[in-house]
């Protein structure tokens, strides 16, 4: 008897912890979308900040969000892509490849404010790009590339031996294996962890605080090379930097939302391409 | 005119073209160690010219961290490093025990349908942003906590403790899971025909078994805690006080770092010192993700 009410107790613990993750992350969402979504409007994601950020909408904040991840995007995926082709396709199992994985497994758990100190000193300082559109999505660049590397890398693992050794067998050099066989096959799966890698570098605010992100700007940015405003930045200065916060909480909570919902999103649509390849794989 | 093949000349020229494009992707290969050294000794180079002025010990022997100070300024790192252990440690308190036995419910107990919920629940709990997460600590965990404990706000070492745990928690379950999914099934089978029911099974069987794999998940969740900065830096007070008091307002690394980088001027003493911090923080991050990166090798090594 005694056994039998140990076990129900465990299964019983078990089931509550279950039970308050989901519960945490429905907390989460439910107060951020019932008091977020009173202030969206079209002319909140469409218009710029008013009387000292009171009123008014967010676009500047949007745009610089995605400016920002272009750069990061046109920085972060190719390079990720070779390198990952470098590892999976050429690499043979040697030390130095053993040394290259470990680095980038380190890579991904560095600081994302270690990542911001970096930017400052090589693209702010060192190369001259200043406080800028550019800097700041080289930061992130530089912070999403582990992930773009494991993602393309994984991507590559699900091409089969036989497509790559069919082309090696009637005569074809490695790298026209790779781009006629290899390639084509894994490039949704490598679109796939792209967008996660976006998603979180979207959502990033420490490495931008000090290469570009701006606290408020009149106009709009006119170049790679002028300052921004950024969505996770407007959130972080609406709640705790701005003169009077209690004012400006629905805002920060709409602002919240749209954060929340463009990363949501994102993620989303790179599990249903997983999901969608994955099923092709198979059929 | 019909081709025969190619001549020796092309098949030079191919080979010698083939080289090339090896060498190419050899050298991005080669980027991610690039970027971790430049890291590490950039870091190091920027801090250097602050701790040959000042020296270790005043680094390392105290806890007073006051740069802007007008009389002596004090580079003291002993009050940040102690708040960020605080948050980590406390954020370890919550997730843990927590994580696991989710982990534990997802691989052993929970239905399907419940699995079908909870997988999706954790990804999207790891994909929602830091700032957000720091922006609910301010908006929800603080009132709750300064009318709970009786104090005039909740912006102090809990706050940040129980947010931290939020973000590591999709972390310890997921890799947790898996190491839990790793154990053999006949280890299981072996427990039950001896007698054993289900929960002693998971309690002395599968989460020993998973031990090395759930510890090197922890390990990963404390570093993203150690790293953490815009949680910390909305939820926990920013105060820069030696205290062990998880009620009192803290200041972590990361969050000194934050605050005071966009503050200082390029190239003073003060900008030197946060790269010092930023260099301890860098240190602290890579040796605890080396350790479960060596648990996670030598224990799939094992399993094979």
């Amino acid at each position: 008897m005694k056994r039998k009410w140990s076990e129900k107790l465990g299964f019983f613990i078990l089931t509550v912890s279950g039970i308050l993750v989901v519960a945490i992350l429905g907390v989460i969402l439910f107060d951020i979308i019932s008091k977020g979504s009173s202030v969206i409007s079209w002319e909140f994601l469409t218009q710029p900040p008013r009387e000292g950020m009171t009123k008014g909408g967010i676009f500047p904040a949007i745009l610089g969000t995605f400016l920002v991840s272009v750069i990061t995007v046109t920085f972060a995926v190719p390079l990720g892509m070779f390198a990952a082709i470098y590892l999976h396709e050429y690499a043979r199992a040697s030390r130095l490849t053993r040394l290259i994985r470990l680095s980038i497994r380190n890579l991904s758990g560095v600081p994302s404010i270690v990542y911001g100190l970096f930017g400052v000193v090589i693209f702010v300082q060192m190369l001259n790009f200043g406080t800028s559109i550019l800097s700041a999505g080289l930061t992130l660049g530089l912070l999403t590339l582990p992930w773009t590397i494991t993602a393309c890398e994984e991507a590559l693992k699900t091409v089969p031996k036989s497509y790559r050794e069919g082309a090696l067998a009637l005569g074809a050099t490695q790298w026209c294996t790779i781009r006629t066989n290899v390639l084509p096959y894994s490039i949704p799966g490598m679109l796939t962890g792209t967008i996660l890698g976006l998603a979180r570098a979207a959502g990033e605010t420490a490495p931008i605080l000090f290469t570009g992100a701006a606290f408020f700007l009149p106009h709009l940015p006119k170049s790679i090379f002028d300052q921004f405003m950024a969505l996770p930045y407007h959130l972080y200065i609406l709640s705790t930097q701005h003169h009077s916060i209690t004012l400006v909480r629905p805002i920060a909570y709409g602002t919240a939302l749209v954060l929340l919902a463009l990363v949501l999103t994102l993620s989303f649509a790179a599990i249903m391409i997983r999901y969608r390849y994955r099923k092709k794989m198979k059929g | 005119m019909e081709k025969k093949g190619l001549t020796f000349r092309e098949v030079r020229g191919q080979k010698i073209k083939e080289f090339f494009i090896k060498q190419f992707f050899f050298v991005n290969g080669l980027l991610a160690i690039l970027i971790l050294l430049g890291i590490f000794f950039l870091l190091f180079s920027k801090g250097y010219p602050a701790l040959k002025e000042l020296g270790w010990k005043s680094f390392l022997l105290s806890a007073q961290w006051n740069p802007t100070s007008f009389e002596t300024p004090r580079y003291g790192i002993l009050s940040l490093i102690n708040s960020t252990l605080m948050v980590t440690f406390g954020a370890l308190a919550f997730a843990v025990p927590l994580g696991v036995a989710c982990a534990a419910f997802i691989s052993e107990v929970a239905p399907p349908r419940m699995r079908e919920i909870l997988k999706p629940t954790v990804e999207v709990l790891a994909a929602i942003p830091s700032v957000v997460v720091g922006f609910l600590g301010i908006v929800l965990v603080n009132p709750i906590l300064s009318s709970l404990f009786n104090i005039s706000h909740g912006l102090n070492a809990l706050n940040g403790s129980i947010l931290l745990a939020i973000m590591a928690l999709p972390t310890i379950i997921s890799l947790s899971e898996d190491a839990l999914k790793a154990v053999p099934k006949t280890y299981k089978e072996a427990s039950l025909a001896l007698g054993a029911n289900q929960w002693q099974t998971i309690v002395r069987v599968s989460i020993p078994s998973a031990l090395s794999g759930i510890i090197a998940s922890i390990m990963l969740g404390m570093g993203r805690a150690i790293g953490e900065t815009m949680t910390v830096l909305m939820a926990t007070g920013n105060a820069r006080a030696l205290t062990f008091n998880f009620l009192d307002p803290i200041q972590t690394m990361t969050a000194t770092i934050a605050i005071e980088l966009g503050e200082v001027p390029y190239n003073t003493t003060h900008y030197y010192a946060l790269f010092i911090i930023g260099f301890f923080l860098f240190l602290m991050t890579f040796l605890v993700n080396l350790v479960s990166d060596i648990i996670l090798q030598k224990y799939q090594e094992v399993e094979r």
